[in-house]
């Protein structure tokens, strides 16, 4: 699906990776932690083309990143739904039609029923006409996670989908996440709320990943 | 982005790039005085390119000689310029003017009381040339030998700059065409880079979510090339009532009142909105792709 191969990221003022060699395989649950700045948010833009590595190759979908036009580069990001922690909609837009928004960029058909199903799953059902400024940040992130699956992709990149949720949103989050990898999908989340990891451990076989001193490490025990 | 797939509406790429009340305003206000301007230029152009015709026609295949001498040599000199033209290759006919047309020739500057017979005037003849035309150069020289007081005016002088003029008059009229087209390119250039830097986060969501550049790019310039469209196809039929109240030729003459359109001449002007529409397609497909070559 997604590989980095000594992937290294500068971003003018020093390196913030560094020899970052990763594989997500199909149907893989990971997570990515470390602090504040170590790189999570960069690693996860690598990985879906918003930045290119300063050196190294990062292959989506088996083809490398440096041969992809933009076009090709929107190809491959219908193949993967993101979910950022600061979930960005078009807000003159209700939330049902920024759900679809990945299908009409695509003009692909849209089934209703589909999408009401979908909103039903996320907990937003009753919002389909709200505009995203009325939405609380739990039903944003809800919201985004929606719209990142709606084109049933193969790959689903999380950027700190908790940070604005309290416990409960959170762990309901994290099972709809869960249950997408059970339905097959990729699942890589960056995340530094260790106990989120602790609890997804529980249900699924996901491998914890961590950026120390500007590598990509596994992490072990010490969680 | 073809032409057919531009035009035919995509009711969800228009909608998701947000309404722009300014920049759209701006853009319609643009196009539509922009091209109310190219009107009145056009009218301009194509009334000098009139003018320039009517006086070269006017003028050309007509010439006059003025004969000065003493009274006692006049006459003899007035039939050796007649008997000298009727030998020159190249004139039709050839008449000297008497002294009741000189009259009424200097009437409007003198009154009709002018004592013509008692002042020095040249006597006047008029030639009329053939289509081939005549070597006015050997004529000079030829009246220059046998009528020494005779002087070719053959009108080149004075209508040869009129003629000038007029062109030159069209060709700024066309330069102003083409200075309005650049203006309203930059002007909607400008009101397409305020909208895409206004719609910089919505543009970010359309990329991440797969849509390609030809697809923001359709949506932002289908808007801005129906807002330019619309607001010149105002303007030019407002300056097209304009120049339809402009007075008649025949009510009071001149130039200013010739610079209406003339017959297919007015179907002319309806060239504009168009045009207005595709130097809006042009600018706004340069702004946007700009734009989006920034952003990954």
């Amino acid at each position: 699906m997604i590989v980095f191969e000594n992937v290294a990221y500068n971003y003018g003022g020093g390196e913030l990776l560094s020899e970052v060699t990763l594989k997500l395989a199909p149907g893989s649950f990971h997570f990515l932690t470390g602090p504040s700045g170590s790189g999570k948010t960069t690693l996860l833009k690598l990985a879906y083309a918003e930045l290119r590595p300063t050196s190294g190759r990062v292959t989506l979908f088996d083809r490398d990143l440096r041969s992809l036009s933009r076009d090709d580069v929107a190809m491959a990001r219908r193949r993967i739904g993101v979910v950022h922690q600061d979930c960005q909609f078009l807000d003159h837009l209700p939330l049902a039609t920024n759900v679809l928004l990945p299908l009409t960029v695509a003009n692909r058909p849209t089934d209703p029923r589909n999408l009401t199903d979908l909103l039903t799953w996320v907990g937003l059902g009753s919002l389909s006409d709200a505009l995203p400024p009325q939405l609380s940040g739990g039903e944003r992130q809800r919201a985004a996670l929606a719209r990142a699956i709606i084109m049933d992709p193969d790959v689903i990149l999380a950027d700190e989908p908790t940070g604005n949720l309290d416990w409960d949103m959170s762990l309901r989050l994290l099972t709809l996440l869960v249950e997408l990898n059970r339905l097959g999908k990729t699942i890589l989340i960056a995340t530094h709320d260790l106990n989120l990891i602790r609890q997804a451990k529980a249900q699924v076989a996901a491998r914890v990943l961590r950026i120390k001193n500007r590598r990509l490490q596994l992490a072990g025990a010490d969680l | 982005m073809n032409l057919p797939a531009f035009l035919s509406p995509d009711r969800h790429a228009d909608r998701v790039v947000p309404p722009s009340g300014f920049t759209a305003r701006l853009t319609a206000f643009s196009a539509g005085a922009m091209a109310f301007l190219a009107v009145f230029a056009l009218a301009l152009s194509m009334a000098s390119g009139r003018l320039a015709d009517r006086w070269s026609t006017a003028l050309a295949g007509t010439a006059t000689i003025r004969i000065s001498a003493p009274s006692t040599q006049m006459e003899a000199q007035v039939a050796a310029v007649l008997a000298l033209l009727q030998t020159t290759p190249g004139i039709a006919s050839a008449r000297a003017i008497d002294a009741a047309e000189q009259q009424a020739l200097l009437e409007p500057w003198f009154g009709p009381d002018l004592p013509v017979d008692t002042l020095p005037l040249p006597r006047l003849v008029e030639l009329t040339e053939t289509a081939e035309g005549y070597d006015s150069e050997g004529l000079r020289q030829r009246l220059a030998a046998e009528a020494p007081g005779a002087v070719l005016d053959d009108h080149t002088r004075w209508r040869e700059p009129l003629a000038k003029a007029a062109a030159r008059l069209r060709l700024l009229g066309l330069l102003s065409l083409v200075l309005i087209a650049g203006a309203t390119g930059a002007m909607i250039t400008l009101a397409a880079n305020a909208a895409l830097a206004a719609n910089l986060p919505v543009i970010r969501v359309l990329r991440l979510v797969g849509a390609k550049d030809g697809y923001i790019v359709r949506a932002f310039v289908r808007r801005f090339t129906l807002r330019a469209l619309g607001g010149a196809g105002l303007g030019t039929l407002l300056a097209m009532g304009g120049v339809a109240l402009l007075p008649q030729v025949d009510e009071a003459g001149g130039f200013l009142t010739g610079l209406g359109f003339q017959g297919s001449g007015w179907l002319l002007p309806l060239v504009l909105p168009p045009l207005a529409a595709l130097v809006a397609f042009a600018a706004t497909r340069y702004a946007a792709f700009r734009t989006l070559k920034g952003l990954t």
